[in-house]
């Protein structure tokens, strides 16, 4: 009966991201575009690269959102464990000259680890002071990337290594020397990570997610246990921004302590909330719009900042819900 | 059909209207003009403009545009017109430093790079330039291993390292002002690498390290530093700190009068911190890498007029490193009568600059094997007031960097060239 | 040895009570509003500018003066236009204005003053040493404290002593009510969002003071405040100023025995509050939960 109304309570929310017709051609176009962006791109004025980029932030915002859109928890310190995958797959290439996959696999385990002792200081609070928690903790990563010299590189990053081309056995797989190699390579990690993201939230814990966003309270009087389900809906997003962490230092064969910063938690926000928090694709669809708008922006003034800095101020003053929320009201209206 | 909603009174699709064509005139500010010209040869310039070292970023870039007009008058290089693409690197993002030099290189395919003032930044876009085989010309970065352990064949330098800039001003500080030496340094990679040179070279004259403190970048607050090193009585007390954590350090120390009772003095000074300082904050021994006041030598006074004409003020070092690197380019394809980034880099190996360009009373030259420009530097002492308002700097000696500089062994540096 | 941990501590106090004084004006904000307000910084950077503007023709004290108003007023106007729609909203979006609006107001400064640092003059009985033997306490650290403990004095006479000030205190605990009892809550809410503006204005003009001025000087003191906040407790400007004081001197003696770490002493007081006692030092519990 619990589960039943919980669903009922999330649906009749119009949460229609993951059934019906239009769901299904969403997800196509999605796909369709995704797959062949590196040669569309270069047509409008990008190049493969630039579809590598929007490709792990696409990944980083939607993680987010996993908190952010579906749990309903303001987290503005994601950037910390992005950084964190970062530098773990980083160092495990530069210090234990491991292979691209276990570095990766490092990186999250540090991140995930790092997630779940801070989700459980934290999980307590909500609202600003949560969000006000989470700045501080990233930028404790921050400092902590920032002065550890001898082991990040401090404020110059961590440098002198590259990505390595994954070989399979019976085939190699050069993410270093092809750009467009490794954007499917890329691709092919996004894949999986979203996939399992679209299955949780279609599972039963992703429903009582939605309702605990939806109200809190009567979920707790459902018997819900509301801590766990956060702490855990928020290491399962650390866990999957740290991925897109560990792609974005194997994309820049470089990590610095700005993958920490709160300037990039602010823009994952920005992203997820640009391309419309409660849906699935909206945060990969504010990525893509987020990262193709300051890379053609900075090229043609070097006051870049204030039209992002303005970005932000309509997007939250104008388009609260988003691209594809505006997309969805209206046409229904 | 779309509702439009009001807030306010104010109707909200006018208002993102106006929003949007705000933004639009951001965008269309005359800045970088990006109308190609087909047969064009392009220099790709990637450097911040935006945090906390866009004022040298911005000097940098005014270096390569007159440079650029400079090159153009003269017919271009192999007789084609010459492009500048500009792109902001930010002051720290290395991420966004890379993707831009990406940008650069495939989305508008230059035939140089240049950049990067942030000593990191450089060395990633090193990486990147290499793996592309561009030829890149790094004007203001200083740390080592641009042209020592991470030297590649591609990537050229024209600044000094900084173990030049110790050696250059040790002996004036350690004849005139004693032996014992406080230090204090930026707490990362380029702060270590300085003090180190700066213990060396003073070691190497008799100098000691009294002590020390590593402060963290961007301190706010230098007095806990100060009221230490004070504290140990030293002869000298070196601020390595760069930009405004130099400022900040500098007009601390001089409230506290401590000028009265210690030698302040250190080793890179730029003009632009110079520049932001209160006069009577304009003290200390240092080095310049480049300095406009140049009497006697040839060619200095029309660099300074057609800088004063066109930017509105002197040129500072960064002028000149941005003048230098966009100048080289062109020499060097000239010299390779190619644009293939081997032969060029194979052509500017002890290639020395014309006076008019290395603008100095020494000789510049790119040493063969390390690819660093070695060429002038100025010990002297900032002033609150000279012969002029831009007269911020004393120079008592200029040093010749082929004198100071180590031997390329000494630097770590191993070149290895394509096959 | 004990003279320099003395040194530091004393020393620590004062940009301690810088701190305080940013931290306040972001707390008030914070504690009526329910905004974090990320373009506190830039508005502190804005006071330092208009105050290095308006020095040649209404001199230092003429500037100290009309600098924070000036900023006060620009916050005003931010307020009602961009702020006062978000009210009783999800606090994410006010996160994201203000965070938006600090990127502006980085970038807006350096096109109006340049990218360059800035020489701020300070009159010259303020810049030197008052004695030999404590020669740390130059004048203008003194001033500072004058000015620091004026101003925090003047606020919590304010809060204390005039109706606006009960009006805010009352609004902090249940704005409802306040509101039902017939008050203006929208202004209400402006005219503590300028108190909370001016004392940054009036911070920023004390900062160009003490540091370089660049367009940058915001973003690098906004994290402090923060952890001021967290530290002294959510909802409590006591707390606030007692976490402002306290991570100083952390930072102060930090410097004396373990220097790398002045930054991050911060960080680890703000870590070890949160597991202790998260609610801060004199926080409330089930403040803004």
């Amino acid at each position: 009966m619990t589960e039943a109304a919980l669903t009922e309570a999330a649906l009749t929310r119009g949460e229609a991201a993951l059934s019906g017709l239009r769901g299904r051609a969403l997800d196509l176009a999605v796909g369709l575009a995704l797959l062949f962006m590196p040669f569309w791109m270069g047509a409008i004025g990008g190049y493969t690269e630039l579809a590598s980029r929007i490709v792990v932030m696409g990944l980083a915002a939607m993680s987010l959102n996993f908190l952010l859109g579906f749990t309903g928890i303001l987290s503005f310190g994601h950037a910390a464990y992005f950084g964190l995958g970062a530098y773990g797959a980083a160092m495990a290439i530069k210090y234990l000259d491991a292979g691209t996959i276990p570095a990766m696999a490092l990186g999250m385990l540090v991140a995930t680890l790092a997630a779940m002792v801070i989700g459980a200081l934290i999980v307590r609070r909500r609202g600003v002071y949560f969000a006000m928690v989470t700045i501080a903790f990233g930028q404790v990563f921050y400092f902590l990337a920032f002065r550890w010299n001898s082991v990040t590189g401090g404020d110059d990053g961590l440098t002198g290594w590259h990505r390595l081309p994954i070989d399979f056995g019976f085939a190699r797989l050069d993410i270093f020397g092809s750009d467009k190699a490794f954007y499917y390579f890329a691709l092919a990690i996004f894949a999986v990570c979203i996939g399992a993201m679209a299955m949780l939230l279609a599972s039963p814990f992703g429903r009582t997610l939605i309702a605990i966003r939806e109200n809190e309270r009567r979920a707790r009087f459902l018997g819900v246990p509301i801590e766990f389900h956060i702490w855990l809906s928020f290491v399962i997003s650390c866990l999957f921004v740290s991925v897109a962490g560990a792609l974005y230092a194997l994309l820049n064969n470089f990590t610095d302590p700005r993958a920490l910063r709160f300037d990039l938690s602010g823009n994952l926000v920005i992203m997820a909330v640009l391309g419309g928090m409660r849906s699935f694709w909206g945060p990969l669809i504010g990525a893509a719009i987020f990262v193709a708008l300051q890379d053609y922006v900075s090229s043609h003034t070097e006051n870049w900042m204030s039209v992002i800095g303005l970005v932000f101020v309509l997007v939250v003053r104008f388009f609260p819900r988003g691209v594809l929320g505006m997309l969805r009201s209206g046409a229904k209206a | 059909m779309p509702k439009s909603y009001s807030c306010a009174g104010i109707d909200r699709r006018r208002l993102m209207k106006s929003g949007l064509v705000l933004a639009a005139a951001q965008i269309a500010s005359p800045f970088v003009i990006r109308a190609r010209a087909a047969d064009a040869v392009r220099i790709g310039l990637d450097n911040p403009l935006t945090g906390t070292y866009a004022a040298n970023g911005k000097h940098e870039l005014d270096g390569c545009q007159m440079a650029l007009e400079g090159i153009n008058a003269k017919g271009g290089i192999l007789g084609r017109p010459v492009e500048l693409v500009v792109e902001d690197s930010t002051s720290g993002d290395a991420g966004a430093a890379v993707q831009k030099a990406r940008k650069l290189i495939e989305g508008d395919k230059v035939d140089f790079l240049l950049g990067n003032v942030n000593s990191a930044l450089a060395l990633a876009m090193a990486q990147v330039s290499n793996e592309k085989g561009i030829l890149h010309i790094v004007p203001g970065g200083h740390t080592d291993a641009v042209t020592g352990s991470s030297c590649h064949w591609n990537v050229f330098r024209v600044c000094n390292t900084t173990q030049m800039e110790a050696n250059a001003v040790a002996s004036a500080l350690v004849k005139e002002y004693g032996k014992k030496f406080y230090y204090i340094t930026p707490d990362y990679a380029f702060g270590h690498t300085l003090e180190a040179g700066m213990v060396k070279a003073i070691a190497k004259l008799g100098g000691e390290r009294v002590g020390g403190d590593l402060t963290p970048l961007g301190s706010v607050d230098f007095s806990s530093y100060l009221i230490k090193a004070q504290g140990m009585n030293p002869d000298v007390i070196i601020f390595l700190v760069q930009g405004d954590d130099m400022l900040n350090a500098l007009k601390q120390a001089v409230q506290f009068g401590l000028q009265n009772k210690v030698h302040l003095a250190g080793a890179q000074q730029e003009m632009e911190p110079l520049e932001g300082l209160p006069p009577e904050a304009r003290i200390g021994t240092w080095v310049l890498e480049w300095y406009w006041n140049q009497p006697g030598v040839p060619h200095v006074a029309e660099f300074v007029e057609a800088t004063k004409k066109r930017t509105g003020r002197v040129p500072t070092a960064r002028t000149w490193f941005g003048y230098v690197s966009t100048w080289t380019c062109a020499h060097a394809a000239a010299a390779a009568k190619s644009l293939k980034a081997v032969d060029m880099a194979k052509a500017l190996q002890d290639y020395h600059l014309p006076p008019e360009i290395a603008l100095g009373p020494n000789p510049a030259f790119y040493r063969a094997g390390q690819n660093q420009l070695l060429a002038s530097l100025f010990v002297g002492d900032a002033q609150a007031k000279g012969s002029a308002p831009d007269d911020l700097f004393k120079v008592t000696k200029v040093v010749n960097g082929a004198d100071i500089a180590d031997t390329v062994e000494e630097s770590g540096c191993k070149m290895t060239w394509p096959t | 040895m004990t003279q320099v941990v003395l040194f530091n501590v004393f020393n620590g106090l004062i940009v301690g009570a810088f701190y305080a004084l940013m931290a306040l004006g972001l707390s008030l904000i914070l504690n009526l509003s329910g905004v974090i307000n990320f373009a506190h910084g830039g508005f502190l950077a804005l006071g330092a500018y208009l105050a290095f503007t308006l020095i040649p023709y209404i001199g230092f004290w003429g500037a100290l003066v009309v600098a924070p108003l000036l900023t006060a007023a620009l916050g005003l106007v931010i307020e009602r236009l961009l702020i006062r729609p978000l009210y009783g909203g999800d606090p994410l979006y006010g996160l994201l204005l203000t965070f938006g609006l600090a990127y502006i107001f980085e970038d807006m400064t350096r096109f109006i003053w340049g990218a360059q640092s800035l020489p701020f003059q300070l009159p010259a009985w303020l810049t030197t040493s008052l004695s030999n033997e404590f020669f740390f306490v130059t004048g203008y650290r003194v001033f500072m404290i004058v000015i620091v403990v004026a101003a925090v004095g003047g606020l919590f006479a304010v809060l204390n002593y005039t109706r606006l000030g009960m009006r805010i205190r009352a609004g902090t605990r249940d704005l409802d009510t306040v509101s039902t009892l017939g008050v203006n809550v929208r202004v209400l809410r402006s005219l503590n969002f300028g108190i909370g503006i001016y004392m940054a204005g009036l911070a920023g003009v004390l900062a160009a003071g003490l540091l370089g001025l660049s367009p940058t000087i915001g973003a690098s003191l906004i994290m402090p405040s923060f952890v001021a906040i967290i530290v002294g407790g959510l909802g409590s400007l006591l707390g606030t100023l007692l976490g402002g004081l306290l991570i100083g001197v952390a930072s102060g003696l930090a410097a004396v025995y373990f220097p790398s770490a002045t930054e991050a002493v911060i960080y680890v007081m703000m870590g070890l509050v949160l597991l202790i006692r998260p609610r801060g030092l004199l926080g409330e519990e089930g403040r803004l939960h």
